[in-house]
């Protein structure tokens, strides 16, 4: 069966191929391997923007294929860099402690142990006890868990609250905006136990691997995003195909006919909406390994939006649009803020672009949604119609 | 009243009993005693200098406490001023001018505990003085500083007293001392009655002030006002504290001092003859520790049951340092009497609050009430019309250096501004991207970015302020709990303003008719010969002038930066929908709900703002799953499903 | 002929304007049936009623042999028990092929899982045949469904309500807009549709209903007029006031 997908919808196969000849050649010219053309730290963008594209096609399949314009998604996608945040943070800080309490005449006790780990971690915000969602932090298996499965059930909560009394459309936008901002209100407090505005840090050091050059581990972590990207991209394009997309379309498109044909709605959203939630948990906490930090303004409403920003300037409605969206808009991004980008001198005004890159963007966005409603996905159709026509 | 009375006699009588003396002569008879005086003994004299009622004895007092007084080599005492190497004297009878050297005389220097005394005997006269100031100036010193001495001088003084103002405030101020000094107990039982119904701080300090306890803990529970006795095992831990800082137990030894005599006593890797490797566990520490302790080499462990005996062994108990029973049952009741009434005004202040915050929800929702739920049109970019009045406003201040004139003149302006604004937005983006309110949604945020951007290239990162008149600055204060500032007054009037003149726009004008019929049906409107591209365009600029001047209001009370808007454009929305898309009163009843419903949360849960505000939309949005539609729904087909 | 539908003393209203009074019909289970009246006199709300659309303030709606209570089923359960519906306007999924719309219609097992995991129903491609025959689009399978005419549009839905399979149909309008030819065809359609189940039409032209040659029922102000065949109430007094004025 697997055969007659792939060979239903070659666009998979040529975006694979893409994506392996874009890794190795990444291999090829990284510090890890001893050469100098990717440096160690565009190494860990590049990564990063392939966790980036994840969390894309995932929200270009809730809203370019189901419709369900989601502002929650890079939420979801925190969240999941949270779960595995608190891993790292622990057993790396518990690696620390007992190196320095080894010092000690006699051997720690658990109690100290945990003690110290705990004024470590919290003494930023005035605390040294583990709050009650640290209980699993020292399991990287269940933390693992909690990347998919907290986005899930949240989603799946959410989900079936909003889906079920039929809130659509731009309310559900907004509910899920109000999702989202609550999301990272209740992340900012101290006291609710995930260090507040300081969020956690030091993510890139990996536990157990300190003997691993960053140079190496940017590269390992390179590889896992380009295998999540793939395997997503693959599972979506399998999801999307044959019937099941079919629905899911014409869910978009006329959410009543489908009703009336009997199917349930309600079932199918709430499907997709905490299947996407799931992926972005995994591209999260893939991201922040190689961001090393996060804090509750990654979750904020804005980046949510800026999502469906790239969603839309790649296309949506076509996984590969999603995935041109988040590459062209992020590097664009850190090129221009980067301050890499030259300043253009008009005389009388000298446009800095680190001032000027957020308004080229926003007035881009607007001339997106008005001349190519399709995204730059849509000059593939043009390209694909041009030919038919000269046929 | 009577203690008023018996006061006024014992004056009389002391004012005709000295008749025939002089100041010097009284002064000569103490003189030993003004020259050194003491703390203890020094009463005695100042009440004979009172007893005198002769006419310059309030001065003599005076300028004793401020170290003026000089004493001659023979002994008669002078007010004196130094100036280099002279001294101005006047006499203290005859207050008669004359020079002297300073090498004849030496200067008086009572210490801080003599010159209270002198003041408290001041007080009386002070209180009684003519110049209003220096009554005003005596009776706020007794309130800072209430000693028992004053009770009486200041009941003596409240019959003479002229000013109303003042003699209500003396009043007051008797009660509070004999609350708390007067002989009778029945009296101070009196005056603590009477403070039941008083919710100022003043009186709430009295209260606390009588009811000051002590904790203390003993084998047996000791004689005296006995507030409670206390269950130790509610915080064992703590109270063996008490019990050790008052030396009726030897300290419990901590983790760590566990861990130091531990490590004290290691003998050959051994301690007490375990390994040093097992002591990574808590229970083996404690073992060996015992086994120290058994070898006397380490005080015995304080074990958990070693604790609680000890907690059983004694009494904890809260102690009145008020001995009588009766004052301390009667200051209980007054202070909670006190306290409902201070928690009912805390309520209707919280009330107050929460109808400005409302207020302010409402000014910054009700405009993206017209454009959402009168046209239909998502518009992510009315945070940024507000923050535009905002700024407008700070614009206008840069100019106009008149607070009150910048204001009136950047209302309007901020109006026109953003109306403009809005208008321009309508007619290049939102009319092209009708009927497609996802894409809407889009282009508005692309263009509210854009806006932010530049509002922070043109005007900085840093806040900017947005200062008001200074007779917006005050606050409305009913007493000490309730009070609530002119600007959010302010506000609320304006809220008020435009609702009346949202309603009356769109039920009494043509405007509003118009606005009404394209939005119940665009192709009946146009065939009747209304334009929708004007209706929509006025619509839009309608709504944007009004966030516009919502900026404006909310920059008077916050500050004024480049992400104001982002702050409200959740909040806004949220309103709208919560209230019902499409209705001014719909809006109104979320902006209400939402605005009690956040206080109420930091009501429950206080000094937490973010809290209040999470919990406040997981409400909304779970409010959202029950009623769809809002609180002011539209049913039937105008709801437009 | 037993019943199938019988709608009992069914009332709703928006906003105190009654839009349903007192409505009893009852449908037999293979049965042709026209629903006649003038504007606003409820036919579009009887539908959405039985459908599960909107919910009645007061009555019964029992349906099929079991006699079960459709007022406790939501829209897709009630599709599934056997309800098929097309709308006023023609509403196919215009981005999809007439192949995929037909697929998604076809009466097979409708949960997430169901689809996700069995991806190809048995046959499939021969009911699909089938129903494009039925209704004359079988060259058009792999067009866009967009890009057909108004009246093939009407016809795909058509058909996509056959694929349903349902027990009844309820077809609302469904010669609005279309050519003399569309019309004679659409009309064998739902006659041949009608010997195997229930069909109710609602429609606004009388020559089409005539052409039905069925059992009319006509709707005033949310109740039933009148009810027999066309030739019956056309001469009924009240029905000739309600369409001419008084």
């Amino acid at each position: 069966m697997q055969h007659t997908f792939m060979a239903k919808n070659p666009s998979v196969l040529w975006f694979l191929l893409g994506l392996s000849l874009f890794t190795v050649f990444v291999t090829i010219f990284s510090e890890a391997v001893g050469s100098t053309g990717v440096s160690t730290s565009f190494l860990k963008t590049l990564g990063k923007t392939l966790c980036l594209c994840l969390v894309a096609i995932a929200m270009d399949v809730v809203w370019g294929y189901c419709g369900i314009l989601s502002l929650g998604h890079f939420a979801f996608f925190g969240i999941g860099g949270y779960a595995i945040g608190m891993w790292l943070m622990y057993e790396r800080t518990k690696n620390i402690v007992v190196g320095s309490l080894e010092n000690n005449i006699l051997p720690p006790t658990p109690e100290e142990v945990e003690a110290a780990i705990g004024t470590q971690i919290f003494g930023v915000v005035g605390s040294s006890e583990f709050p009650l969602i640290w209980a699993a932090s020292h399991s990287l298996t269940l933390q693992l868990l909690a990347v998919v499965i907290v986005p899930g059930m949240l989603a799946l909560a959410f989900g079936w609250l909003a889906f079920r009394s039929r809130v659509t459309g731009v309310y559900l936008s907004i509910l899920t905006q109000a999702m989202t901002l609550a999301l990272s209100l209740y992340l900012f407090q101290n006291d609710t136990g995930l260090r507040g505005n300081n969020g956690l840090s030091g993510l890139q050091n990996i536990p157990g691997l300190e003997a691993v050059s960053q140079a190496t581990l940017s590269l390992w972590f390179f590889w896992a995003s380009a295998l999540a990207l793939g395997a997503g991209y693959v599972f979506f394009a399998w999801m999307l195909s044959g019937k099941f997309g079919s629905v899911i379309r014409a869910i978009r498109d006329n959410e009543a006919r489908i009703r009336f044909l009997g199917y349930n709605v309600e079932n199918y959203k709430l499907l997709i909406f905490t299947v996407t939630a799931m992926i972005a948990g995994i591209a999260g906490a893939l991201y922040y390994p190689q961001a090393g930090i996060i804090n509750p303004a990654e979750i904020a409403p804005i980046a949510s939006i800026y999502l469906a920003v790239w969603v839309a300037i790649g296309g949506r409605g076509r996984l590969y649009g999603a995935v041109i969206g988040a590459v062209f808009v992020s590097l664009m991004s850190s090129w221009f803020t980067g301050g890499s980008a030259p300043d253009i001198n008009l005389g009388f005004y000298l446009v800095k672009w680190t001032d000027w890159w957020l308004v080229l963007l926003g007035l881009t966005f607007v001339g997106v949604t008005f001349f190519f409603p399709k995204g730059v996905g849509g000059l593939f159709d043009l390209i694909s119609n041009y030919r038919e026509k000269h046929q | 009243m009577r203690s008023v009375l018996f006061a006024l006699i014992l004056t009389l009588c002391g004012v005709s009993a000295v008749t025939a003396q002089t100041l010097q002569s009284i002064l000569q008879t103490h003189a030993t005693e003004i020259a050194k005086p003491s703390r203890k003994t020094v009463g005695e004299t100042i009440d004979a200098i009172v007893a005198s009622g002769l006419p310059h004895v309030t001065e003599f007092l005076e300028q004793w406490s401020k170290k003026n007084i000089w004493q001659r080599s023979d002994g008669s005492f002078f007010v004196a001023t130094a100036a280099g190497d002279s001294l101005t004297l006047i006499d203290v009878d005859t207050q008669a001018k004359t020079i002297g050297s300073k090498s004849d005389f030496k200067q008086l220097k009572p210490n801080g505990g003599v010159r209270r005394l002198i003041s408290t005997a001041l007080v009386q006269f002070q209180l009684l003085d003519p110049d209003l100031t220096r009554r005003k100036t005596a009776v706020a010193a007794i309130a800072r500083r209430p000693e028992a001495a004053q009770l009486m001088p200041l009941i003596s003084s409240i019959d003479g007293e002229r000013d109303a103002a003042l003699k209500a405030r003396k009043i007051q101020l008797a009660n509070f001392l004999s609350a708390r000094f007067a002989k009778e107990p029945r009296d101070r039982i009196a005056a603590i009655n009477s403070l039941s119904t008083d919710t100022s701080v003043e009186a709430r300090a009295v209260l606390n002030q009588i009811l000051t306890k002590s904790i203390g803990v003993a084998s047996v529970a000791p004689q005296g006002n006995i507030a409670a006795i206390l269950d130790p095992m509610v915080a064992p831990d703590q109270s063996y504290n008490a019990l050790v800082e008052a030396k009726l137990a030897p300290t419990k030894q901590t983790e760590i001092d566990i861990r130091k005599a531990l490590e004290a006593n290691i003998i050959e890797g051994r301690i007490a003859g375990f390994p040093l490797a097992q002591m990574d566990d808590r229970l083996t520490r404690e073992t060996a520790y015992s086994a120290l302790a058994i070898k006397g080499s380490v005080p015995t462990l304080i074990t958990q049951e070693v604790r609680d005996a000890a907690l059983r062994e004694h009494v904890f108990y809260e102690l009145y340092e008020e001995p009588n029973a009766q004052i301390t049952a009667a200051a209980e009741v007054a202070r909670k009497s006190a306290d409902n009434r201070v928690a009912t005004a805390q309520f209707a202040d919280l009330a107050l609050d929460a109808l400005s915050l409302a207020s302010i929800f409402f000014l910054a929702a009700i405009g993206l009430a017209i454009t959402f739920g009168v046209m239909g049109v998502i518009n992510m970019a009315h945070g940024e019309f507000i923050m535009i009045g905002a700024y407008t406003g700070y614009v206008v201040q840069l100019f106009i250096p008149n607070y009150t004139v910048a204001i009136f003149v950047a209302l309007p302006l901020a109006f026109a501004v953003t109306f403009v604004a809005g208008v321009v937005m309508e007619r290049l983006i939102i009319s092209r991207l009708y009927h497609r309110p996802l894409e809407t949604l889009l282009a508005t945020f692309g263009v509210s970015i854009a806006l932010q951007q530049l509002a922070k290239n043109m005007f900085g990162t840093q806040a900017r302020p947005l200062t008001s008149p200074d007779w917006l600055a005050g606050a409305w204060v009913v007493n000490d709990v309730i009070q609530i500032s002119f600007i959010r007054i302010a506000i609320f009037i304006l809220a008020l303003l435009f609702l009346s003149l949202i309603v009356y726009i769109l039920k009494r004008t043509r405007l509003g008719l118009e606005v009404r019929a394209v939005t119940q049906n665009p192709g009946m409107a146009s065939s009747m010969g209304i334009n929708p591209d004007r209706i929509n365009m006025m619509t839009f600029g309608l709504g944007s002038g009004i966030a516009g001047i919502a900026g404006v209001a909310i920059g008077l009370y916050a500050k004024v930066t480049s992400e104001m808007g982002s702050d409200y454009i959740v909040q806004s929305f949220m309103t709208v929908v919560v209230g019902g898309v499409g209705n001014v009163w719909g809006t109104l009843a979320g902006a209400a709900m939402i605005g009690f419903g956040q206080k109420w949360i930091e009501w429950l849960n206080p000094s937490n703002t973010l809290a209040a505000q999470t919990y406040m939309i997981l409400f909304v949005i779970l409010f959202i799953q029950f009623r769809p539609k809002g609180i002011v729904a539209l049913k039937g087909r105008a709801a437009g499903d | 002929m037993s019943t199938l539908l019988e709608v009992s003393d069914v009332s709703v209203s928006f906003d105190g304007f009654k839009a349903i009074n007192n409505l009893s019909i009852q449908i037999g289970d293979t049965e042709l049936r026209a629903i006649i009246g003038p504007n606003g006199a409820g036919k579009t709300t009887f539908m959405d009623i039985v459908t599960g659309k909107t919910k009645p303030d007061e009555g019964y709606v029992i349906w099929g042999e079991k006699s079960s209570s459709l007022l406790d089923m939501s829209e897709s359960q009630i599709a599934q028990a056997g309800i098929g519906r097309k709308f006023q306007k023609p509403t196919v999924f215009e981005e999809q092929t007439v192949r995929e719309n037909i697929t998604i219609a076809l009466k097979n097992p409708r949960r997430p899982l169901d689809l996700l995991f069995s991806r190809e129903a048995p046959n499939t491609e021969n009911r699909v045949r089938a129903v494009s025959d039925d209704i004359g689009l079988t060259d058009a399978l792999d067009q866009l469904s967009g890009a057909l005419s108004h009246g093939q549009k009407q016809w795909l839905e058509i058909g996509m309500l056959l694929a349903q399979d349902p027990h009844l149909l309820l077809v609302d309008e469904p010669a609005a807009g279309m050519s003399e030819t569309e019309r004679e065809q659409t009309t064998d359609i739902l006659v041949r549709a009608a010997k195997t189940r229930a069909v109710v039409v609602v429609e606004h032209d009388m020559e089409f209903v005539r052409r039905l040659n069925c059992r009319v029922t006509v709707l005033n102000q949310g109740s039933v007029l009148a009810e027999g065949s066309l030739d019956h109430v056309t001469k009924n007094q009240d029905v000739i006031d309600v369409y001419l004025g008084r």
